[in-house]
């Protein structure tokens, strides 16, 4: 059950820093958190803006960004979210906004390929079954 | 010459860091004056040549003639966008080769691009397209091996035909031949920069495929969101 609680690794869903990782470090009131990340000025965020994630590190109310950045290093937060299959999607997702149009092309004839060699053992498979 | 730096750096607008008196050292002024016994060099005033007795005009006008305003307008080819570069694959958005994946060359005087199919791949020769209708991608082809100098504006200008004598019946057919023959000497033209633009085109896997394929859109295509 993802609760908000100081540690909490959150991800931005609306606003200028959209996409960033960030953690909760205190609740301002009922609304609001106070968030931080290691290339980001620690700033107030309402809850809203916010999508929890399963990810939790352990720090004590406000720490100081080095212990902050220490406490993120080992408990390989950026590691566990890439692996994650939240974390997978979205840099799929990054990944298919940069495409080129001729990465495009070169994406499209990949595909084509797939589905002829799938087409083509499906063709055995059915023979086998069929003899 | 770059402009020279104040020596007074502004504060504020209008708000300058030294004094007058200041200034006045900074700037040497004292020297120059040194120089000239005490006082500021005085140049007498340049004799301007008196103008040549004018005569008077003979002729007013009835009524004010306007003059027409000053037009300093310098008329140079346009802006090329940053994005396209010799060897750059253009898209071509309009006229009978829409859709095609080309290659740019170079800019001519009127602004126009030249670009080439390569013919033998794409079916478009060497021609000239307007930048706005024109889609730039960010595959760059290497055009080192082309040499594309002697194409010009005047290479693409229409054949003056020259006024026959009218004998009609004979005239409208010689006309119809004349006009479908393509020159031997651009077919060579276009021969020779697609040969050293196919090897390097080639050198790229895919990449002779890709500019034979029109572009279009497909569904869940946002033209604005997409990366070319």
């Amino acid at each position: 059950m993802r609760y908000i609680e100081i540690g909490r690794v959150a991800l931005i869903n609306y606003g200028k820093d959209y996409g960033r990782l960030v953690v909760i470090v205190d609740v301002v009131d009922q609304n609001r958190a106070l968030v931080d990340a290691p290339d980001m000025v620690r700033s107030q965020m309402n809850f809203k803006r916010l999508s929890l994630t399963d990810i939790k590190i352990d720090i004590k109310r406000v720490p100081r960004k080095s212990t902050l950045i220490k406490a993120m290093q080992e408990a390989d937060v950026q590691g566990k979210w890439d692996k994650s299959s939240w974390g997978r999607k979205l840099i799929v997702q990054k990944k298919r906004a940069s495409l080129n149009d001729f990465d495009r092309f070169k994406l499209m004839l990949a595909k084509i390929k797939r589905g002829g060699l799938i087409r083509q053992e499906l063709a055995k498979l059915k023979k086998e079954s069929a003899s | 010459m770059a402009p020279k730096q104040s020596r007074n750096p502004e504060l504020i607008r209008g708000v300058g860091k030294f004094s007058r008196s200041k200034m006045y050292h900074k700037r040497g002024l004292w020297a120059i004056k040194a120089k000239n016994g005490g006082v500021f060099p005085r140049h007498d005033p340049v004799a301007k040549p008196s103008p040549a007795a004018a005569k008077p005009s003979k002729f007013y006008p009835a009524d004010d003639v306007k003059k027409p305003l000053l037009n300093k307008r310098n008329p140079r080819p346009t802006k090329l966008r940053a994005s396209i570069a010799p060897g750059t694959v253009l898209i071509i958005l309009a006229g009978r080769f829409k859709g095609k994946r080309v290659v740019f060359l170079k800019q001519l005087s009127s602004g126009l691009l030249l670009i080439t199919g390569p013919f033998k791949v794409n079916g478009v020769p060497l021609r000239r397209v307007n930048q706005s209708y024109v889609i730039a991608t960010s595959t760059k082809v290497d055009v080192s091996g082309v040499n594309f100098e002697k194409f010009d504006d005047k290479y693409f200008a229409k054949k003056v035909e020259k006024k026959k004598s009218k004998g009609e019946g004979e005239f409208f057919e010689a006309e119809k031949e004349e006009k479908n023959v393509l020159p031997q000497e651009k077919k060579d033209d276009q021969k020779s920069v697609d040969a050293a633009l196919i090897k390097s085109i080639e050198a790229v896997p895919d990449l002779k495929t890709y500019l034979a394929a029109r572009f279009s859109l497909k569904a869940g295509m946002k033209p604005h969101e997409l990366v070319f």
